[in-house]
C-alpha cells in the first residue's frame, strides 16, 4: 500500500524523505546522548539536584556558580589546568616541529624514525602511566639512579609524584612524552604541504638554512600552528586519566583537575547540580578556545 | 666539503637515536620486566641497568595474567569486553555517520543548511563535560553496568560526519545524476557508489575512533561495576591500584593490553599516520 503511494509522490518530496530517514538514526542518537545532557547539565546547574535525596530538587538560581567560584579546590583545579597547558602547549608544539623538520629530511630510515617518535600515541594512557610509574619508583627507581649518576650522587633521590613541586611537572613531561607524536605528525603534514618553489627562491636570494626555516617555514605553517596550538589547549583541559592513575589528584589537589573536580562532584559524591555548573564552566572554557582557533584561521583565509 | 656532510649526517642520526631511545625505553622496560619471573629480583633490580635487562626470560608472568590470577577475571575477558566496546562503535559508525553525511551532502531538503552547521558545532562540545548527566541518562534506561552504555552513546560521532561530508561534496554531481536516470533510490545510490568509494574516509574515521574508544577510561569507571563489562583500560587501572604491587604481572597485563593496537599501528603505520594528519585538516 505504501510502496504504491510512493510512487505518485512527486521526486521533491521523495528526496526531502529519503533525506530524513537517512538523516534519523545520527540524528536520534545525537539528540538523546549528546544534546539532551547537554542541555541537563545546565538545567541542573541551577538545581540541587542530587542522584540520591530525601529533599526534593529545588530551583536555587545561580547558587552552585557562586558556590563553586568561592572554593578554594576548584581555583586550584582550574590552575593547574592553566599551568599545565601553558607548559605543555609551547613545549610539546615546539618538540613536535622539532621531531618533524628532523624527520622530513630525505635520509635512508626516516620512516623508521618517525615510526618510533608517533608510537607512544597508539599506546594506551593508563599503560603508559604503569610504565613511568615504575621508572619513577621513589626512592629505588630508574630516573632517580639516572639524576643520581649525572649529578654524582648530588641530588636526589626525589618523590615525583608525591613532592608537591614536583607532581604536576611529573605528569607533564609523561603527557609530552605521549602526546608529542601527535604535534609531530600534524607539523609533518604541514611541512609537506609547503611548495618546494619557496625554498628554491630563497635559495637563489641567498638565504641560509636558519633564514629559510624563519622566513618560508614558519609563516606558511601559520594555520597549523593554530591548529596544534588549540587541539593542544583543549586537550590540556580535558587532562584526567594519568592524574586519576597516577596521583588522584594529589598531593593535596597539587595535581586535581577541572575534569576530575567534575567527576569527584558528581560521580563519587552524587552532587549533580553542583558538578553541572563545573561542566558548564568546563565546557565553555573549551568553547571559547575553539571559537577563537576558527576566528584566527578565517582572518587567514581573508588576508589571503 | 664531504667530510663536512659526513659529519652532519652523523650529528642529525644520533640526535634522531637520542630521541628513538627516549620514547622506546620505557617501553623495552614493560617487556623486559614482564620477562622477569621472580618478583624479587625485580624489585632488586628496579634502580639499575639491570632493569633493562631480563637475565632468564620466561613467560610465567604472561601465563598468570591470561589465567587470571590476582586479578578479578582473566586478561581475555577484558580484552573480549574492549573488542565488542570498539568494534561495534566503529561498525555501526560507519553506517550511521556516512549515511547522514551522505544525506547532507547529496540530497536538497529543507533544514539542511542549519544542519550542517549545528554539526559542525557539536563537534566542539566535550564528551567530558557531559558525563554527568549522561550518566543519569544510561541509569534512567537501566543501562548501568552493559556494554550498550559504553557503545550506543558514541556511535553518531559529529567529527565522523564532518570527515563523510567533506569527502561527499568533492565527488563529482554526474555520479549521482547518471544512476537516478537509470532509476536508483537515494539509498541505493549511497550503497552502491558513494560508500565504496568513501574507503580512505572509512580506514581514517575506524583509525582514530578506534584510538579513542580503546583508551577511553573516565566514562568506563563510571558505568561499570565489575569484570562483566569492564573494558582493558579500567581493568589495567584496578589491577595495578591493588596490593601488594606484583609489577612482572602487572608490566605483562600492561604489554597485552597496549599489544593489538602496537600490531596494528606496525602493520598499517602509514594509514595511521595519515588518519592523524588528517583530523589536523578541520576548521
Amino acid at each position: 500500500m505504501i510502496a504504491s503511494f510512493r510512487k505518485f509522490l512527486p521526486a521533491k518530496v521523495k528526496e526531502e524523505l529519503a533525506a530524513w530517514s537517512m538523516l534519523s538514526p545520527a540524528l536520534l542518537l545525537l539528540i538523546g546522548f549528546l544534546i539532551i545532557p547537554f542541555a541537563m547539565a545546565i538545567i541542573f546547574s541551577f538545581t540541587t539536584k542530587r542522584l540520591v535525596s530525601p529533599l526534593p530538587t529545588r530551583f536555587v538560581g545561580l547558587d552552585n556558580y557562586v558556590r563553586l567560584f568561592a572554593d578554594p579546590a576548584f581555583w586550584q583545579a582550574l590552575r593547574n589546568n592553566a599551568v599545565f597547558a601553558g607548559i605543555v602547549v609551547p613545549i610539546q608544539s615546539g618538540l613536535g616541529l622539532l621531531l618533524a623538520t628532523l624527520v622530513n629530511r630525505k635520509i635512508p630510515g626516516r620512516n623508521v624514525f618517525r615510526g618510533i617518535y608517533f608510537m607512544p600515541v597508539v599506546i594506551p594512557m593508563v599503560v603508559v602511566c604503569v610504565a613511568w610509574y615504575f621508572v619513577l619508583t621513589y626512592p629505588e627507581g630508574l630516573l632517580n639512579t639516572f639524576v643520581k649518576i649525572l649529578t654524582f650522587g648530588k641530588a636526589g633521590p626525589y618523590d615525583w609524584l608525591r613532592a608537591p613541586s614536583l607532581a604536576l611537572p611529573t605528569i607533564i613531561l609523561i603527557s609530552i612524552w605521549q602526546g608529542v607524536g601527535f604535534q609531530m605528525v600534524i607539523y609533518l603534514a604541514g611541512l609537506q604541504s609547503i611548495p618546494e618553489e619557496l625554498y628554491e627562491a630563497s635559495r637563489i636570494d641567498g638565504a641560509s638554512a636558519w633564514q629559510q626555516f624563519i622566513h618560508v617555514t614558519l609563516p606558511c605553517l601559520r594555520n597549523t600552528h593554530i591548529f596544534v596550538l588549540v587541539t593542544t589547549t583543549i586537550l590540556a583541559f580535558k587532562l584526567f586519566t594519568q592524574v586519576e592513575v597516577l596521583t588522584q589528584g594529589g598531593p593535596r589537589g597539587g595535581t586535581n583537575t577541572v575534569v576530575r573536580y567534575i567527576y569527584v562532584a558528581g560521580y563519587r559524591e552524587l552532587r549533580i547540580g553542583y558538578a553541572s555548573a563545573a561542566a558548564v564552566i568546563f565546557v565553555l572554557t573549551v568553547l571559547v578556545v575553539s571559537v577563537l582557533q576558527r576566528i584566527l584561521v578565517k582572518e587567514e583565509r581573508e588576508a589571503l | 666539503m664531504k667530510l663536512k656532510h659526513w659529519i652532519s649526517r652523523m650529528l642529525l642520526y644520533s640526535i634522531l637515536g637520542l630521541f628513538a631511545c627516549i620514547f622506546l625505553f620505557p617501553i623495552w622496560l614493560m617487556i623486559s620486566v614482564s620477562l622477569k619471573s621472580d618478583e624479587f629480583q625485580i624489585a632488586k633490580e628496579a634502580a639499575t641497568p639491570r632493569a633493562l635487562l631480563p637475565a632468564s626470560p620466561s613467560l610465567v608472568n604472561y601465563q598468570s595474567v591470561l589465567k587470571g590470577e590476582g586479578i578479578d577475571a582473566p586478561w581475555t575477558r577484558f580484552f573480549v569486553n574492549t573488542c565488542i566496546i570498539v568494534v561495534s562503535i566503529v561498525g555501526c559508525g560507519i553506517f550511521v555517520n556516512s549515511l547522514a553525511a551522505f544525506a547532507l551532502s547529496r540530497l536538497r531538503f529543507r533544514g539542511r543548511g542549519f544542519l550542517v552547521s549545528l554539526i559542525v558545532a557539536l563537534i566542539i562540545v566535550p564528551f567530558e563535560g557531559l558525563a554527568v548527566p549522561l550518566f543519569l541518562v544510561i541509569n534512567q534506561l537501566g543501562w548501568f553496568d552493559s556494554y550498550q552504555a559504553q557503545i550506543i552513546p558514541f556511535i553518531a560521532h559529529p567529527f565522523s560526519i564532518f570527515l563523510f561530508y567533506q569527502f561527499f561534496n568533492k565527488l563529482p554531481k554526474e555520479l549521482d545524476e547518471a544512476a537516478r536516470i537509470d532509476g536508483a533510490s537515494w539509498f541505493q545510490i549511497y550503497r552502491r557508489i558513494a560508500l565504496p568509494l568513501s574507503l580512505p574516509v572509512i580506514a581514517t574515521v575506524a583509525i582514530l575512533q578506534s584510538l579513542e574508544y580503546w583508551n577511553s577510561f573516565l566514562w568506563p569507571i563510571m558505568v561499570t561495576r565489575g569484570p562483566e563489562y569492564r573494558p582493558l583500560s579500567v581493568a589495567m587501572n584496578a589491577f595495578f591500584g591493588q596490593p601488594p604491587r606484583r609489577w612482572g604481572n602487572i608490566m605483562a597485563f600492561a604489554l597485552l593490553t597496549a599489544l593489538p593496537l602496537l600490531v596494528m599501528y606496525l602493520a598499517f603505520q602509514r594509514w595511521f599516520i595519515r588518519s592523524v594528519a588528517q583530523s589536523g585538516l578541520k576548521g
